[in-house]
């Protein structure tokens, strides 16, 4: 697959690269992980194979190789050679097609999926791309033009063909609401300022990337400062730095941090976070760890359920 | 050593933080790299990930295969159990540093600042046995605990745009050495020949959380010599094995 036009941040991306935080690594990944499972789903990939992540605006490319592919996530208005082709179905590809992307209409992240993955070597056990430290994924940076990406295992044809289509798809609203545990630092902040979180309205600004999405709305105040002895960080933490204005903490975020984290987004919620764009309003909903815990027991078993409506078998290799 | 007096915060649905106090103390540190090490050994299953940081150890789980409940009583089990004996390995490794000239281009600034000679600053700063108390920011990247509170120097007020892999500086009252090219704010006082993150090697990152690292003066042949070494691959640090984080 050759880049015409790299889009503006698109990078590969698996499941993310973990057992290396203690060293610094931050495990990067698929910022909304359930469109990147969904898409190798319709192409009979394992879930957590390693897709091509597009922010915004997507690339232009052309094939050499007769495959399958899925688009997923935003809607960045896809086409193979001029003629509009859909999100969420299985597509077959034969040489010299060009497929190319717009900004998008709807949601930040795109996911394209290629049947038997791309052909990208594994670093420290993961295809992902670290792009503040270069490693990972296609030469450890975003793609450029020119870029020649190839195919592992390229099929042309999978069975039930027409069956391989989702049969629910993500809405993308401009007000978002998050379910989110307080804490692990709710006690720097009064139960007054904690209810506040969780009933106001924020908005999503511009400064949002794969490191993190800064919030904009009624300052956080901590009870006497929100600086903390640097710890540990996780996908979807909402800390409050000296300004009081949450960010939230993203794929490639710091594997440390020095600010209290308020609260913390629920795994089954982070795919919606990850695909607000700015201007979104955003709520926080607060729920327990046992509610959070079940919730995301259901979206399990409900992804390996569509997965099996697409291939018959849910492979084991996926935990 | 006693893994007690300590707490467990819920981090999401897929983390939790053990706090062993609220200071920057090599004791209360050691406590975390000890749990750090007790959870690899017993290999509990659905745990995924650890981040050992100055006073807290953050485990990163699969409610899927353990739930909250569940692991908070195995953590329980596992630092009730007498830990007597028990504490995490630590080495020092001996990292050389050219100071001053080109590879320092602060530490005649660092040293006005202290009101102390270029060459006392560079003994002061070589004579610890620095603590790793943590990485983080970048792979490799080490909070260094131990300096002499002589050497404190505040950041550059704009920090460069970038500074070469192997640099030595001091920010405030800490000291440490970049593992790679990066933006970065602290006074550069020498750089190293070595490699703290290296790809090619079977550990990328040299030393672990809980490590000490130990800073000794060389000239600029020796620096190429071991440069020479290190970009061929067939350099190996040196370091003191024994000795127990606390």
């Amino acid at each position: 697959m050759e880049i015409l036009h790299p889009g503006l941040l698109s990078t590969i991306q698996d499941l993310g690269r973990f057992g290396y935080q203690a060293s610094g690594f931050a495990p990067t990944g698929a910022s909304d992980f359930l469109s990147m499972k969904r898409a190798n789903a319709l192409v009979g990939n394992d879930p957590g194979e390693a897709v091509l992540e597009m922010m915004l605006l997507g690339i232009t490319a052309k094939f050499h190789t007769a495959c399958v592919i899925a688009i997923t996530g935003a809607d960045m208005t896809p086409k193979i050679n001029g003629f509009a082709v859909e999100n969420g179905v299985a597509i077959r590809i034969t040489p010299g097609d060009v497929l190319e992307f717009s900004g998008t209409r709807g949601g930040t992240c795109c996911y394209l999926a290629v049947s038997g993955g791309f052909d990208i070597p594994l670093v420290m056990g993961s295809r992902s791309t670290g792009l503040r430290f270069a490693v990972g994924g296609f030469n450890g940076r975003k793609l450029k033009m020119g870029d020649q990406l190839k195919l592992r295992a390229p099929v042309p044809d999978l069975p039930n063909f027409q069956c391989r289509r989702l049969t629910s798809m993500p809405v993308f609203s401009k007000h978002v609401v998050l379910r989110a545990i307080a804490g692990p630092q709710d006690f720097m902040f009064s139960d007054t300022e904690i209810a506040g979180f969780f009933s106001r309205p924020y908005s999503v600004t511009n400064a949002t990337d794969r490191m993190g999405i800064r919030l904009e709305g009624e300052p956080i105040v901590p009870k006497v400062t929100s600086d903390i002895i640097s710890d540990g960080t996780v996908f979807g933490a909402i800390q409050v730095p000296s300004g009081g204005q949450p960010i939230i903490l993203m794929a490639d975020r710091q594997t440390t941090g020095g600010y209290a984290k308020i609260a913390t987004i629920i795994t089954a919620d982070l795919p919606r976070a990850a695909q607000m764009t700015p201007g979104c309003t955003v709520r926080f909903m607060r729920v327990t760890i046992d509610q959070a815990q079940d919730i995301l027991a259901l979206e399990k078993a409900s992804f390996e359920e569509e997965y099996r409506l697409l291939n018959a078998t849910y492979p084991k290799s996926d935990a | 050593m006693h893994l007690t007096d300590f707490r467990i915060l819920p981090v999401g649905d897929s983390a939790v933080s053990v706090e062993f106090g609220n200071r920057i103390d090599p004791g209360i540190n050691a406590k975390v790299h000890t749990l750090c090490s007790l959870l690899s050994e017993k290999k509990i299953p659905g745990i995924a990930d650890v981040i050992p940081t100055f006073c807290a150890l953050l485990i990163c789980y699969d409610p899927c295969v353990i739930r909250f409940g569940k692991l908070c009583e195995e953590i329980e089990r596992i630092t009730a159990a007498g830990l007597e004996g028990v504490s995490a390995p630590s080495r020092t490794f001996l990292i050389s540093v050219c100071y001053g000239g080109e590879y320092g281009e602060d530490l005649p600034y660092v040293a006005e600042h202290a009101g102390l000679s270029e060459r006392e600053v560079i003994l002061r700063h070589c004579a610890p046995d620095y603590l790793i108390y943590m990485l983080g920011f970048l792979p490799g990247f080490s909070y260094l605990g131990g300096m002499d509170p002589t050497l404190e120097t505040p950041r550059l007020s704009q920090p460069r745009q970038r500074i070469p892999a192997g640099s030595v500086g001091i920010g405030g009252n800490q000291t440490g050495l970049y593992p790679m090219d990066s933006p970065g704010g602290w006074r550069l006082i020498g750089r190293s020949p070595v490699r703290p993150y290296d790809p090619r090697r079977k550990e990328q990152i040299l030393y672990r959380a809980g490590d000490k690292i130990r800073f000794v003066p060389i000239d600029e042949k020796q620096y190429l010599e071991i440069e020479a070494a290190a970009t061929a691959g067939t350099y190996e640090c040196p370091y003191l094995e024994g000795g127990r984080t606390q």
